[in-house]
């Protein structure tokens, strides 16, 4: 097992050069950067809304549950939901969501491809089929991602808005003067990095997967699910070296 | 013309392919013909270059493919056209996106003398109306058709075709060798087709190359086919019913011929 760990990692890091070489054309490159920004990207706007909300405002919910006491103050409530959302849920949780859904869709995209001779077809003509294929993927998830992590923050901050405006568990005043106290900057920043690290892992390994698929349909779903499975475990690995690394 | 000297491949240790040497005529439609696990789509995919053969050489007029640098190698590439068994169109690409694709990349041309040329191509295999749609909207013989236009998209010098008839009914599959004859002939190009459809054998069969187990074990044409003395030639070709009557029609017009 690690024999064959190690020779995948070799793999993937060959795999890597090909797909970070300078492309064929240009003008082709940055239209297909575009559309998989478009398609990975802005596609998953709705996913990244409707989760980051819903949790914010159950955060708030248990936050505000939890933390029943005379010695806690009451902003506290908004204190820790901004604290957890910045620090670990818009960048570890919502990746891992995306590895999901981004993931799947690359794996199984680029294993289709190669199962159907497409990718065959495009090596014929004497393209870098890694490069053209992969490369605006990997760089168009990238350049995306911190958009979806900052709207994740700012949606997961509004649901928990939404309890202390519709409910009576918290006080509006209480949960926005929570949200502004001890505000550190460098969270939002260290969010950002973190999820530009993810979105690397998430696209680059799905894609990886689906590009040495062999077989058919079958193998494409189990290379689509393996790629899910790595990337989620690679991406909890970095998480923890990266908030060694940068909290420290 | 295309060479192939001597070509042995080996997967895993097993030989699949045992120094087969063959040529294919420009300017005619040449035809690699066996059996299913033959190793014919293993020696084309050599030729090609998709496959690297362990020995044995591959010349494209003259030139060594193994020793072309990078850069020749995607030169040549630009003069191969190839038509994959499944069609290989690009899923997220219209009929006229496919076609103009190996122009967008390679072509000098103007945006407008590109769309001028994908027309041209689309039009030359017969297709009409089907710009916009996109290959899960057209059947499987316009996919073929398709396929062909892109192939030939670059004006390319070599074209390999990958069992084009497979998936086909019998009258789409005579006009899609049809189409690749014509094609062959109109341009000049070489055109190597890989098929166990007999059909297509005595169609368009200019020039015939067998292999069996790996073996390359017969070279002729459509004419001399049904003379061969090999066993296992006449294994494959005469499996049928049909083609075993068309062996007895053909041996009495050959007696009557030497009678005369």
């Amino acid at each position: 097992m690690i024999v064959s760990s190690i020779a995948s990692f070799g793999r993937y890091c060959l795999f890597m050069g090909q797909v970070f070489r300078k492309p064929e054309k240009w003008k082709v490159f940055f239209q297909r950067l575009v559309l998989e920004i478009s398609k990975l990207g802005v596609d998953s706007i709705p996913l990244v809304i409707i989760i980051s909300l819903f949790i914010g405002a159950v955060i708030t919910i248990q936050m505000v549950i939890n933390t029943v006491s005379p010695l806690i103050p009451s902003y506290s409530t908004g204190l820790a939901t901004r604290e957890i959302l910045l620090l670990e849920f818009s960048s570890s949780i919502m990746s891992l969501i995306l590895a999901g859904k981004v993931g799947s869709n690359i794996a199984s995209e680029i294993g289709t491809m190669r199962v159907t001779e497409q990718i065959d077809a495009i090596d014929i003509m004497g393209i870098n089929s890694a490069n053209f294929i992969v490369m605006p993927k990997i760089v168009g998830f990238v350049l995306f991602v911190p958009v979806l992590c900052v709207l994740s923050m700012f949606m997961g901050l509004l649901g928990g808005w939404f309890i202390s405006e519709f409910t009576s568990m918290i006080s509006v005043e209480n949960y926005v003067f929570g949200i502004q106290s001890f505000f550190n900057e460098w969270y939002v920043w260290y969010g950002i990095i973190k999820t530009l690290v993810f979105a690397f892992i998430i696209s680059s390994v799905a894609a990886y997967y689906g590009y040495f698929v062999k077989g058919g349909s079958l193998e494409v779903g189990q290379a689509s699910t393996n790629a899910v499975v790595s990337s989620s475990i690679l991406i909890l690995l970095a998480d923890v070296i990266l908030t060694k690394v940068l909290l420290q | 013309m295309i060479e192939a000297k001597n070509i042995s491949k080996w997967f895993d240790g097993q030989r699949i392919l045992y120094d087969i040497s063959a040529t294919f005529d420009t300017g005619k439609t040449n035809l690699i013909i066996g059996q299913s696990g033959s190793g014919k789509t293993v020696f084309m995919k050599c030729l090609i270059g998709l496959l690297t053969p362990e020995e044995g050489a591959i010349l494209y007029d003259g030139r060594k493919f193994r020793e072309m640098s990078e850069q020749q190698k995607r030169a040549l590439r630009t003069e191969i056209g190839v038509l994959f068994q499944g069609s290989a169109l690009f899923d997220n690409e219209t009929v006229l996106g496919n076609v103009m694709f190996p122009l967008k990349m390679f072509s000098p041309m103007s945006h407008e003398e590109q769309l001028e040329r994908a027309h041209f191509c689309i039009k030359r295999v017969g297709l009409t109306n089907a710009d916009d749609k996109y290959p899960s909207e057209i059947s499987g013989g316009m996919q073929k058709r398709v396929a062909i236009a892109r192939a030939i998209a670059l004006n390319p010098k070599y074209l390999f075709c990958d069992e084009p008839n497979s998936g086909l009914d019998p009258r789409t599959s005579i006009l899609i060798d049809e189409l690749l004859s014509d094609i062959t002939h109109e341009y000049g190009i070489t055109t190597i087709i890989n098929t166990h459809d007999m059909n297509s054998v005595l169609g368009i069969g200019e020039k015939i190359v067998f292999i069996n187990k790996g073996h390359c074990d017969w070279i002729g044409t459509d004419k001399t086919i049904f003379r061969s003395k090999s066993q296992s030639l006449n294994d494959f070709v005469f499996a049928s019913k049909l083609f075993q009557e068309v062996k007895k029609f053909l041996e009495r017009e050959y007696e009557a011929e030497e009678d005369v």
